[in-house]
This record gives C-alpha cells, sequence and structure tokens, in this order.
C-alpha cells in the first residue's frame, strides 16, 4: 500500500468518514457562525478541523504551521513541528538486553529530555525501569519500579525496563472510540493529541501500562523543551489527553537512533529496521534468546527482549 | 578529548594507522572494523543512505605518560614482577590477573603498541583486535553491533564505540552506577 504523498496514512486503509463528520456536524451546529467566530481563527480551525487522515497535505501544512507558531510563541523559541511519514520499507524493531541492563535509569531521563512530557505536576515518564528478584525471575509480582540505591545493579536483582511495545496487535487501538491512536505503516503506534478526548480507554485496555494521561496542565519549562518535533511525537500535548513511547518518531524517521539507546551506558538497547537482514536488531533476532512481554496476551510486540550472554 | 592529546601523540597515532590503511586496509590485516561489504549496504530498504561506520576516539591516556618509549626504550625484563612505577595501574589490575601481567599484551620491544599471542603488534586504536583473541563471542557480536554501543543513524552514518570506550582494560568488569533518581509516586504528586 503506497501511502498518497505527503500525507499521514493508516496502516489499514479503511477510513470510516463517520466518526470525523459526525463531531463537525455537531460542533458547527452547536456553536453556530457568530460563537466560532469569537472563538478566534486558530481555536475554531483547530475544534472544526477534520480527522488527520482525511486532510489534504495543504490543510496538515497548515495545521503544522498553526502549532509551530502557537508552540514558539508559548516557549520563547523556534519550534518545529513535523510530520514526516514513514519510511518506505521500513518496520521498526527495538531489542533491549535484559542480560546487559543495570537498572541505571538513564534511558528514562534522556526519554524525558527528547520528549517534552509533563516534569512534576503530573510527573509523566514513558519508560518504567521495574527491579525484579533473580530469584523468581521476569514476575510482576516481584518488580518493583520505585527502587532506590546507592549503586545499581544490586546484588539478587535484575532490571527490565518497560516502554510501549508497540504491538502489531494493539489493544489500545482497537478501544479507541475516536480514533485518536493507530498503527502507523513503519509499526509506530501513534496518537493525535488534538484527536484525543480523554476517555482513558487504551490506558485500560493497554497491558503494559505504557500510556500515561495528563491529568492536569503538562508542566514542562520552557528552558527544557526540545524545540525539534513531530505532530505525531513528542509535541507538548495538552491538559486531558494520553501520551506514549513513539520510538522517537521525530528522530527514527529521519534515521538517527532512539534517545534511550544512545544514552545506555551498557549498550543493552538495540533498534533498527527488522526488514534489513544485515541491522543490529535482526542479528539479534537470529542469534540471541529472545521473548516478547505478554506473549500469551497476542499482541505481537515490535519490542523484543533478549539475553545476550 | 583530542586537545588534550600532544602533537606528538597524534602524529605517532597517525603514523601507527597509516600502514594497514594505506595497504588493503585493516579488513586483509585482521578482519577488524565490524563492517558489511559495502555493496551489500549500498540499496538498503526504505532507499536509505550506504551505512558508514565511524570508530569512536579511543578514550585518552593518563596525562604525560605516551608515547611509552619515552621511558622504554627496547626491551626490558620480560619476567614478571612487581613494579615500583605504573603502581596505580598494578594496584587496580583485575583481568585474570592471576595468569596475566603487563607483557601478555603490551610489546615489550616497543611498548607504543600492543601484541597478539602470536607476537604481531597492533596499535591502541586496534585494541579490539587484542581483546577479540580471548573474547570471540563478545568480538563476533560487536563487529555486528549486538555487543556495545553504536549512536548516530540507524540508517546510516554510526559511530562504534571500542571495547576500552566502556572497559577499563585493565579492570574490565563494568563498575555499578548510581542511578537515577526513582519516579515519584502518584500519591507524592499534588492534586
Amino acid at each position: 500500500m503506497t501511502p498518497p504523498n505527503g500525507r499521514l496514512t493508516v496502516l489499514n486503509g479503511e477510513e470510516e468518514a463517520g466518526t470525523g463528520h459526525s463531531r463537525r456536524a455537531f460542533l458547527q451546529m452547536a456553536l453556530g457562525g457568530a460563537a466560532v467566530a469569537a472563538l478566534g481563527a486558530c481555536g475554531a480551525e483547530d475544534l472544526l478541523r477534520r480527522h488527520l487522515h482525511e486532510l489534504s497535505p495543504e490543510d496538515v501544512q497548515a495545521l503544522l504551521a498553526r502549532l509551530e507558531k502557537k508552540y514558539s510563541a508559548r516557549y520563547g523559541k523556534k519550534v518545529t513541528v513535523a510530520a514526516t511519514p514513514a519510511l518506505p520499507g521500513v518496520e521498526f524493531a527495538y531489542g533491549l538486553d535484559l542480560s546487559r541492563c543495570i537498572g541505571c535509569r538513564r534511558c528514562v531521563y534522556a526519554c524525558v529530555r527528547e520528549n517534552n512530557p509533563s516534569r512534576r505536576n503530573p510527573q509523566i515518564q514513558w519508560i518504567r525501569v521495574l527491579e525484579m528478584d533473580k530469584e523468581h525471575g521476569v514476575d510482576l509480582q516481584h518488580a518493583n519500579p520505585y527502587y532506590e540505591a546507592d549503586l545499581v545493579p544490586r546484588p539478587g536483582h535484575f532490571y527490565m525496563p518497560v516502554q510501549c511495545q508497540q504491538c502489531r496487535n494493539p489493544p489500545c487501538v482497537k478501544v479507541c472510540p475516536v480514533k485518536a491512536t493507530w498503527k502507523e505503516p513503519d509499526g509506530i503506534v501513534v496518537i493525535d493529541s488534538e484527536w484525543c478526548i480523554g476517555c482513558r480507554c487504551c490506558m485500560a485496555a493497554c497491558p503494559y501500562g505504557a500510556r500515561k494521561f495528563n491529568w492536569a496542565e503538562p508542566d514542562l519549562p520552557a528552558a527544557e523543551m526540545n524545540p525539534v518535533t513531530h505532530y505525531l511525537g513528542n509535541r507538548p500535548r495538552p491538559r486531558g489527553v494520553v501520551e506514549k513511547c513513539t520510538f522517537c518518531i521525530q528522530r527514527s524517521r529521519v534515521g538517527r537512533y532512539p534517545a534511550c539507546v544512545e544514552i545506555c551506558p551498557v549498550g543493552a538497547r538495540k533498534f533498527g529496521n527488522l526488514l534489513d537482514p544485515q541491522s543490529e536488531i535482526r542479528r539479534v533476532m537470529e542469534t540471541k534468546r529472545v521473548f516478547v512481554f505478554k506473549e500469551d496476551l497476542a499482541t505481537e510486540p515490535h519490542f523484543y527482549y533478549f539475553y545476550a550472554t | 578529548m583530542r586537545s588534550r592529546a600532544p602533537t606528538s601523540l597524534l602524529a605517532l597515532v597517525a603514523a601507527l594507522l597509516a600502514a594497514p590503511a594505506s595497504g588493503a586496509g585493516p579488513v586483509a590485516k585482521g578482519e577488524p572494523a565490524p563492517a558489511a561489504p559495502a555493496s551489500a549496504r549500498a540499496e538498503k530498504a526504505g532507499g536509505a543512505p550506504a551505512e558508514e561506520l565511524v570508530q569512536a576516539e579511543k578514550p585518552p591516556f593518563t596525562e604525560g605518560i605516551f608515547p611509552c618509549t619515552q621511558c622504554h626504550q627496547g626491551p626490558g625484563d620480560a619476567k614478571r614482577r612487581e613494579l615500583a612505577f605504573h603502581d596505580d595501574v598494578q594496584s587496580a589490575f583485575d583481568h585474570d590477573s592471576e595468569h596475566r601481567w603487563c607483557l601478555d599484551c603490551h610489546m615489550n620491544a616497543n611498548r607504543d603498541v600492543l601484541h597478539l599471542a602470536n607476537g604481531d603488534a597492533v596499535p591502541f586504536t586496534e585494541s579490539y583486535r587484542l581483546c577479540g583473541q580471548c573474547h570471540g563471542d563478545k568480538y563476533r557480536d560487536w563487529r555486528v553491533g549486538v555487543h556495545g554501543k553504536r549512536v548516530g543513524m540507524w540508517n546510516g552514518q554510526k559511530t562504534y564505540y571500542l571495547c576500552v570506550n566502556c572497559h577499563n582494560p585493565h579492570s574490565p568488569r563494568f563498575k555499578p552506577l548510581k542511578p537515577e533518581p526513582r519516579p515519584m509516586r502518584p500519591e507524592e504528586m499534588k492534586r
């Protein structure tokens, strides 16, 4: 399936016009022309727009320009909002070496610096590192994300970072009532935070706890704001929407490794194109002991845990 | 790092590199750099650019210690013994220390290079060839990017780290780290 040029695409192509239309019609009817005008140009356009997949390339560009202007003004620096589409012939996959991870949480904070989540109230982190007992193996009954230590790894423990597993069969996408989240052709599950209504059904559906909710207006200091953003990834989110890991879509779609891969001090994180037989991730798949988390749920993640030793 | 290296060091490194790099290249010499044939990678899925691997700069020597030939001219006593100098390395040495010592890796005749088990010289910038003699499984994984770390582009130019960028060759076990702060518990966040 070739994506129409410049447009963001859904994987299965079948689009129902219903949701987009009815919301738009409803809003138009309820608000009326005068009220719409009173909302101001920017607000009205965003409220009355169609679903991202129904926008023409020009409309998408106009939308990105509006957002760039809005964010640049808010954070006092030049913010870019890209909508780089999936690269053809690419299916991303991620490998995490449980025999190497030492639980230092460097990945958590590299992710925070890259992806513009709310810092403290609420605190949102897309990666959660679980400390587990070697005695029990991968067993969530014995997992502790709140461990504190002078030095890690602590004897008798191993560490398992968990983030969005980018499922091929994502339960979160299935339950979204407004199609605000979907799977892209390169395997990344994305959220359109303009379209999310904050019902949190996807959070209930996700078996990995990967989705986080902005319970309050995100607290993102301008100085810490990363101005290189992607529409479907790290652009600033409003209050009342869900967010999650996107394999650093703003980086990976232009060929860069995700931030967590580059920060890892023990080289436990691997990333690449599953369709390239020479890629690091394929070498992992072919030569190491690999498993997926909660395999029995048939979510079929693009995120693989492995043991290199 | 680069600025700290004395000019003499740079010249020497350049001279050392020139030898294998000029001829058939390091690939012929000792199957080093973790590269796949360029032709195989030229056109990949996604129309990605051909892959380029860039070697990270090796960690700097202790200030003022290199070139080793400033002090060690010609071969010295090859017998294992307690050293009066280099006691910092000696006290920290933990790399099969029961069986090995300096001259198992450092070349006696020319201290500015390392040597393989067969006596062949290896410059410090290619120390992975030396490591790979014993740690063949890690070496194989490293050459294809499974062991160790690469940064840059997953579909293009990337920098690969050398063994010694992460492991102290004299005490290679990875040292424990102070972890970053734990996440806040939900009840700790202000409502």
